[in-house]
């Protein structure tokens, strides 16, 4: 792409906005601002090269849920194969790659090894934290053992990369009966003190299974004691929300907080109060690759708010994204 | 999905907000939206089958039918998970925990006690139910 164009693009003073939503939902960007993304008509690939001046670079997959075998996708882990295809054929790599929980679908040791085994196919670094899928039984031991070197408590850490600090937090263990998701005191305390060695210029990603805002209560989807983990980040001039759980794109900004929930790579759920439940959805064996996805971000440089942009495995249009 | 269709979908869902924030040395501007995914109507409904009144509860929905169930002393209590997505019954007092259970799966619970014995889902929290045995 020519430098002209990309500057176009990338134009973050000219307040911006951009919506477009396509189809079933799965492709949006907005720009402008903390949350920069690209114009719609800007494909993925431009999205690539407007991020390929610099800074870093890194893709959020989430809800693999491999074993779970019923009508709403019967080979998850083909779909989850497809979303590694993806990442693998992008024209620039990502650094690493945050998987934002339910590896799997009942923690069962299998379940967990063939996950381990399709990502490793990306030959890059896969940072995780747990969704309630992957602590079934055994408290997260199973989940912990493959995936926890290196964590705090039930598999929070922290990471510094490209100028951003990264924080996994974990609230799917020890939930209470009639609440939500909940950090609980001992991550609360260790992320006061994980943050507070930080310049209030560094750039936080804070990556979690549940929303850390409350999207939907009545689904359960939010988290108890979120507001006392945002309050810990509230000096940071930029912080950046990534979720999973819900399996459908959904953006907030408020603030300096962009959140942001990624699509699952094994089955879609519907939007709040649409269904009875939000149970598995099942759609036209032609749609579901379309409603399926990962999100790639970016960080042009430090001090530049962070890229998202939300790829299906297939695009709406019915061709591929790529 | 026409192009129709998605502009009156968009519309309808539509909430943006511009807020200009200049901080130290960079210029923010900040783009609000809160986007309800898809519109859905095919929604994956469980069996309706009815629950025996007091020695058969059923999972459907992520919810416990009946809520609360009133058995009397030395009743075995079935639970049946209806849903395809896994849950537990976990008492709120730790008296009983089921394992996991997957789509069809049951687990099953005598009360040779009276009392109001309150549970949960331990992964969907927000499910709940009681059992009063007298």
């Amino acid at each position: 792409m020519a430098k002209y164009e990309e500057d176009k693009l990338v134009d973050r003073r000219g307040f911006l906005h951009c919506m477009a939503w396509v189809g079933t939902g799965a492709v949006w960007t907005m720009s402008g601002g903390v949350l920069k993304g690209l114009p719609l008509g800007a494909t993925e690939r431009g999205a690539m090269a407007h991020a390929a001046g610099g800074g870093l670079r890194f893709v959020q997959i989430s809800d693999s849920h491999i074993g779970f075998d019923k009508p709403a996708n019967t080979d998850v882990t083909a779909t989850l194969r497809a979303a590694i295809a993806k990442i693998k054929a992008a024209p620039e790599q990502p650094a690493f790659v945050l998987h934002t929980g339910d590896l799997t679908h009942l923690s069962k040791p299998a379940e967990f090894d063939t996950l381990r085994q399709v990502l490793s196919e990306l030959s890059l670094p896969v940072f995780y934290v747990p969704g309630e899928h992957d602590v079934i039984e055994d408290d997260g031991k199973s989940y912990l053992e493959r995936f926890g070197k290196g964590t705090q408590g039930a598999g929070w850490h922290s990471f510094d990369q490209g100028g951003a600090h990264f924080i996994g937090l974990v609230n799917v263990v020890n939930l209470k009966a009639g609440g939500l998701g909940s950090l609980g005191k001992e991550q609360l305390e260790w992320l006061e003190k994980d943050v507070k060695r930080l310049k209030s210029s560094t750039p936080i990603v804070v990556f979690a299974h549940i929303p850390l805002w409350t999207v939907y209560p009545e689904w359960g989807w939010g988290t108890d004691d979120s507001a006392q983990a945002l309050s810990y980040l509230k000096r940071f001039g930029s912080v950046s929300v990534l979720n999973g759980h819900i399996h459908q794109v959904m953006q907030k900004v408020e603030g300096h907080i962009t959140f942001h929930t990624a699509m699952s790579t094994a089955f879609p759920q519907p939007a709040p109060g649409t269904a009875p439940s939000p149970g598995p959805m099942k759609v036209e064996a032609d749609r579901l690759k379309k409603v399926l996805g990962l999100s790639r971000m970016s960080f042009q440089a430090v001090n530049h708010p962070i890229a998202i942009t939300d790829v299906p495995l297939e695009d709406p249009a019915g061709a591929s994204a790529d | 999905m026409t192009t129709i269709g998605e502009e009156r979908a968009c519309h309808r869902r539509r909430f943006l907000q511009c807020v200009a924030w200049v901080g130290t040395g960079a210029m923010w501007s900040v783009a609000a939206s809160v986007l309800y995914g898809r519109p859905l109507t095919d929604a994956t409904l469980g069996d309706k089958e009815a629950a025996a009144a007091g020695t058969q509860v059923v999972v459907d929905n992520f919810s416990f039918a009946p809520a609360t169930a009133s058995v009397a002393v030395g009743t075995t209590v079935t639970w049946t998970n209806h849903d395809d997505i896994p849950h537990n019954v976990v008492s709120t007092e730790r008296v009983f925990k089921s394992p996991v259970l997957d789509t069809d799966e049951t687990f099953s619970h005598t009360f040779d006690a009276a009392g109001t014995f309150k549970y949960y889902c331990s992964l969907h929290p927000r499910m709940t139910g009681q059992v009063v045995v007298r």
